[in-house]
């Protein structure tokens, strides 16, 4: 399995270089440019700053100059934010949207587990029926009307906790944003978990543990759980990284200083490094989390083999 | 065509005709099945079921509540348009969006999923990775691209939300089929000598409804936000044509102040999104060939 | 999406009369003219010593913390590299030009504490405070501006502001590369004399002083941290507060500066401005307790700040005009002015200001607002017909220009991401489709794509716009139709227009210039290349217990003039 990991950190430069060229050009394709507001530059201005930033040089030899330049890590200035590199405001954003995002993924994933298994052993009872109603309210009700709501109720009605902000990442401050950010991801885990259990409690070698006389919740939990597990892997990897990467929806209502922000105000100010930054930086956590998935799989399933 | 496609032939028949009677023994699905066929009637008949335009304005009815009187059942919004009517209409958008996106992403995500994982090897390993490589692009600029290039279109909104979409189809499916390649039918049917895309087709495709299904339930509703946050960025459905998601995208801002201009398309949003799921549940459990 | 425009204040005649006839030590005219709104703690610029302890029978909150919503995160705090009106309100607390302003925005001594004109105008000299300190103590110089004005200049720099220096004597020549910065006509006479000549007599020159561009900036801090001089722990610089901690799209705290030479009457200790994007947000967080100060409540909460929060909610009107643009360089608006003019007219500006747009904002007949310094403001003869009388010639003039009920006019409105833009679109397109059968098809585009669209003149018919001044003077706005202004995207072209513009910019008796620009909007209004829809008004939220806010039109909210009540 060293080997397998081995040859896959060998094969994501390729991949990685293949993000960063297709970002690159993609990128700078888009109408507009970085500096084009309302309030038209004059000329002289607009050539002082592209050539400043070296946007006045061909396509190609920027592609090149910013290749070198990340490749002794630097990800350049910011055009929009020009009092800070990209480096920092990833390096500011980052650990922020991790906390959130990984402790939204981590209650996301024992609540879900849990009652997507409590749903498939109960298979269309009640507790069946009103654990995934439960669950799909997660999902049809999207974020953008949860997040005002908890934060009306819980922080304007109740006034129990605050309605913003970071604080240093306070409790307080981060248990909405939390709840908001790892509903759906509940739902969507519970979802998973209840049907790729069910089929799981009706293949042979769960009859044969039973059959076997063994107590249900050993069935459960030592045979039945670690492969029904499979397809929530598969889902956790990508949304991980998404999750961890920020989500711009909680960051503007929570007021939260996070990285999802910067994809879309980076993609819509064209603030060219920082949205290759940030491109970047969720490729490669894309690649080191599919890695996982494909070595978990190993470990859950042992007939997968590399 | 060999003994094998034959005996799978007469199995894939009775298997169906089976899984349609479980179906209609499930109540929660037949209940969605109804409750969506009317929402898809009254989404049809919209024109028919109200006096008003879609689009008119009423100046003097601004964002006024529900009244049965003057037929603004669902009350109006902020420029006095009836939202009963609008959220019918906007019930077309959504529900064309989910179906036709989730179809472009089953189609090409359940077969590129099925080939990698079956073939292994490097031909997994160079698919999977332009999935990563995919999966790490910047979605939004693709779509600016995307709509500045060709110009703004409602298919094109469909192409882009299935080319996004078919990602996760694609690495679940690729997932099962990892582990369903060592099962011993698949192995019996490689000894005899059945042709790689033919023991997908045949095979390896039938054995992921269930997951697959699950996974439709959950797709419809995310191409429908999807689409929302699309009109949000003013890469949607151009006003004033409307969605579900836009719909409940301007009512979450009034949500205090105007509350029917959330709650009655949240309804219809919610509710569809409930129905794809009771159904997809009682699909997939009636397709279970191990259950019977 | 906001106009990233910064304003630049009134300059009351009064001051520049009473400095043309000779002015020491203090300003006296401004200082008595200054404070003249009933709104009770007004006093705090006069009544120094007992403002800053006690206003009046009001007592002062124990803890003088005050939580200033900010609308977004500033681009910069280096005053040459920002953009926007988020950078300027913090830089207007940690700055100081040589002009300050009164909480009504009336101008008043900075970090000059006088100043000469010469008679023809185009001459200022500054002198500097005697006492005016940079936080780290060094003093504040006359070269240190010079130093200052040369960066923003210097191409290298690329300062988005650098035509605020325009009307100084070789400063577009050096934007533009042609001369070295060192030929500014701005040199330091001595240690605290400050000698500045312009091209030409500027009345609005005064004005353009309290636009953060103009600030100084400290010398020694610049060539030592470089880029990175603007940094909490690196930023010297020599306004009521100092930058303390900046962390990205959460806060940016100021403490007070005690080496400010106007501590004495600094009230509050310390500021946390909030980039909140979100105006709900901003809202909930507000009402939550957590902000003080609301930069822009979302309008539809208008009605419901109205009836839950009427003391709180403020909308004094702001110097700028939300409009609509015709392309008149490509069919169909091209030589169509029959076409223009009924569209324009049979927009009900008041449905659209009042019930529409609501917060306040005023039905806009014409191009510059009212409230401009030395104007009285334009507007279309036919604004005092009734609207059938309106709508009868609006259809005369549809159908002259050749279409009718039968034949349709067919135009696509473009506007970019917004709410507010999307309702606007709604209902002028529903109007004309009423008043006229046009078939208007609105087109929603993100800004940088929008923005392109309407530079390039090629697919636009219909665009919307918005403008707020950059300073406090009519020229701001007529410029924008100025054939060769970068901003004119109607593409509008009428030499009689730019040459009465031109006219102005040499005048230098007040009355005749202002004749002139009456002149040239009448000209222009009557060309219909726009419509005027409305005048903006601010959105601000604040709580009862902040005194000493005063609105004002610039909309330039100094944290100095404000105090927090024990509440």
């Amino acid at each position: 399995m060293l080997a397998f990991a081995f040859k896959r950190f060998l094969g994501a430069w390729p991949t990685l270089l293949l993000i960063i060229t297709v970002a690159f050009f993609m990128v700078r394709l888009a109408p507009g440019g970085p500096f084009d507001t309302e309030k038209t530059l004059p000329p002289e201005i607009q050539a002082n700053l592209d050539k400043k930033y070296h946007l006045d040089e061909p396509l190609v030899m920027q592609y090149g100059r910013y290749l070198w330049d990340i490749a002794r890590g630097d990800f350049g200035p910011s055009f929009q934010y020009k009092d800070y590199s990209v480096n920092e405001l990833i390096g500011a954003g980052f650990p922020v949207s991790l906390r959130l995002g990984g402790s939204a993924i981590l209650l996301a994933l024992i609540i879900g587990v849990t009652l997507g298994a409590i749903a498939a052993l109960r298979q269309n009872s009640r507790v069946d029926y009103s654990v995934m109603t439960t669950a799909m309210v997660g999902i049809s009700i999207p974020n953008f009307v949860m997040a005002p709501l908890l934060l009306l109720v819980f922080a304007v009605y109740l006034g129990w906790l605050p309605a913003g902000g970071w604080e240093g990442g306070s409790f307080r401050n981060t248990v909405l944003p939390i709840i908001a950010l790892s509903l759906p991801q509940v739902a969507y885990i519970a979802r998973l978990t209840r049907g790729s259990m069910i089929e799981v409690l009706r293949s042979n070698f769960i009859r044969t543990a039973r059959a076997k006389g063994l107590p249900e919740h050993t069935v459960i939990i030592r045979h039945a759980l670690k492969p029904a597990l499979l397809p929530v892997v598969s889902y956790l990897g990508p949304a991980t990284a998404a999750v961890i990467t920020g989500s711009v929806v909680i960051e503007q209502i929570f007021g939260l200083p996070g990285l999802g922000r910067y994809f879309v105000q980076g993609a819509l100010n064209r603030d060219y490094t920082l949205v290759m930054g940030v491109v970047i930086f969720y490729g490669v956590l894309i690649i080191v989390f599919n890695l996982i998935v494909d070595l978990l799989y190993a470990v859950l399933d042992p007939r997968v083999r590399y | 065509m060999t003994d094998i496609d034959a005996v799978s032939e007469v199995r894939g028949r009775s298997l169906w005709a089976d899984a349609r009677r479980r179906l209609f023994t499930n109540k929660a699905a037949v209940t969605s099945m109804i409750i969506l066929s009317i929402v898809a009637v009254m989404v049809l008949l919209a024109p028919f079921l109200s006096p008003h335009d879609f689009d008119a304005t009423d100046w003097e009815l601004m964002s006024s509540p529900p009244t049965i009187a003057n037929a603004h059942f669902f009350g109006t919004d902020s420029l006095g348009r009836d939202l009963f009517v609008r959220t019918l209409y906007g019930g077309r958008v959504s529900l064309m969006v989910g179906i036709v996106a989730t179809l472009v992403s089953l189609l090409i995500g359940i077969t590129y999923g099925a080939t990698a994982g079956y073939f292994g090897g490097k031909i997994d390993h160079l698919m999977m990775r332009f999935v990563d490589i995919l999966y790490a692009m910047p979605f939004m600029f693709f779509v600016i691209l995307l709509m500045v290039f060709f110009g703004r279109n409602i298919f094109l909104i469909f192409v882009a939300i299935g080319a996004i979409n078919w990602l996760d189809m694609a690495r679940i499916v690729r997932g099962q089929t990892l582990s369903l390649k060592r099962k011993e039918f698949i192995e019996a049917a490689e000894a005899a000598g059945v042709p790689g895309f033919t023991i997908i087709r045949r095979h390896i495709v039938p054995n992921l409804l269930g997951v697959v299904i699950v996974y439709v339930t959950l797709t419809i509703p995310q191409v429908i936000l999807v689409e929302s946050f699309l009109s949000f960025l003013g890469l949607g459905v151009q006003e004033p044509f409307t969605s579900w998601g836009a719909l409940v995208n301007e009512g979450a801002k009034d949500m205090e102040t105007a509350s029917w201009s959330l709650i009655f398309p949240a309804i219809f949003l919610a509710l569809t999104l409930f129905c794809f799921n009771f159904i997809g549940d009682g699909l997939r459990d009636a397709l279970d060939p191990k259950d019977r | 999406m906001r106009i990233d425009l910064k304003h630049i204040t009134l300059i009351p005649l009064f001051i520049l009369i009473g400095l043309l006839y000779g002015c020491s030590g203090e300003n006296e005219s401004s200082q008595k003219s200054g404070i003249d709104t009933g709104s009770g703690q007004a006093n705090t610029q006069q009544n120094t010593a007992s403002t800053s302890t006690e206003p009046g029978k009001l007592v002062l909150a124990k803890q003088q913390i005050f939580h200033r919503g900010n609308g977004s995160e500033p681009q910069s705090l280096d005053p040459h590299k920002s953009e926007g009106v988020p950078s300027s309100h913090i830089q207007r607390d940690i700055f100081e030009g040589l002009i300050g302003e009164t909480p009504e925005g009336k101008l008043i001594p900075g970090a000059a504490e006088r100043w000469e004109i010469s008679e023809d105008g185009t001459v200022y000299t500054f002198y500097i405070r005697e006492n005016a300190r940079w936080s780290n103590g060094d003093p504040v110089l006359a070269s240190d501006f010079v130093f200052a004005w040369r960066r923003l200049l210097a191409p290298e720099t690329g300062s988005y502001y650098s035509q605020t220096f325009a009307p100084v004597l070789n400063a577009e020549a050096i934007i533009q590369g042609k001369m070295k910065p060192e030929t500014l006509a701005a040199e330091a006479l001595d240690e605290r004399t400050l000698k500045v000549t312009l091209k030409g007599p500027t009345p609005y020159f005064l004005g353009l002083l309290t636009h953060s561009s103009t600030f100084p900036i400290h010398p020694a801090s610049v060539e030592k941290y470089g880029d990175k001089f603007s940094r909490p722990d690196n930023l010297v610089s020599n306004g009521a507060y100092t930058l303390s901690e900046w962390v990205v799209q959460s806060h940016i705290r100021v403490d007070r500066n005690p080496r400010y030479w106007d501590n004495a009457n600094t009230t509050i200790d310390t500021v946390f401005f909030y980039p909140i994007e979100d105006q709900s947000s901003a809202l909930k967080r507000y009402r939550a307790g957590e902000l003080d100060f609301v930069y822009e409540f979302p309008i539809n909460q208008y009605k419901w700040l109205k009836e839950n929060l009427p003391g709180e909610m403020r909308t004094p009107l702001y110097l700028g005009n939300y409009y609509y643009g015709f392309n008149v360089t490509k069919p169909p608006f091209k030589d169509n002015k029959k076409l223009r003019q009924a569209l324009s007219m049979t927009l009900d500006r008041e449905i659209i200001a009042e019930k529409v747009v609501t917060a306040g904002v005023v039905p806009a007949y014409g191009w510059v607002p009212r409230g401009v310094y030395n104007y009285e403001n334009e507007e279309y003869d036919w604004m005092s017909l009734s609207k059938e009388e309106r709508l009868a010639m609006a259809k005369k003039l549809y159908e002259e220009a050749g279409y009718s009920k039968d034949n349709p006019f067919t135009v696509e409105i473009r506007y970019n991401t917004s709410e507010n833009h999307k309702k606007v679109a709604l209902a002028i397109a529903a109007m004309w489709k009423q008043a006229l059968g046009v078939n208007a098809k609105i087109l929603n585009e993100e800004w940088k794509v929008f923005l392109e669209n309407r530079k390039q003149k090629q697919v636009t018919e219909v665009f919307r716009a918005g403008w707020i001044a950059d300073y406090n003077d009519a020229f701001s706005f007529a410029e924008l139709l100025h054939s060769q202004h970068g901003i004119n995207d109607s593409g509008y072209v009428n030499p009689e227009y730019d040459a009465l513009l031109a006219q102005s910019a040499v005048e230098p008796d007040p009355e005749k210039r202002k004749t002139l620009l009456k002149q040239a909007e009448r000209i222009m209004l009557e060309d219909y290349p726009i419509i005027p829809i409305y005048y903006y008004t601010s959105k601000r939220v604040v709580k009862p217990y902040v005194g000493g806010y005063v609105d004002n039109i610039m909309d330039h909210q100094y944290s100095k003039h404000l105090y927090i009540l024990e509440h």
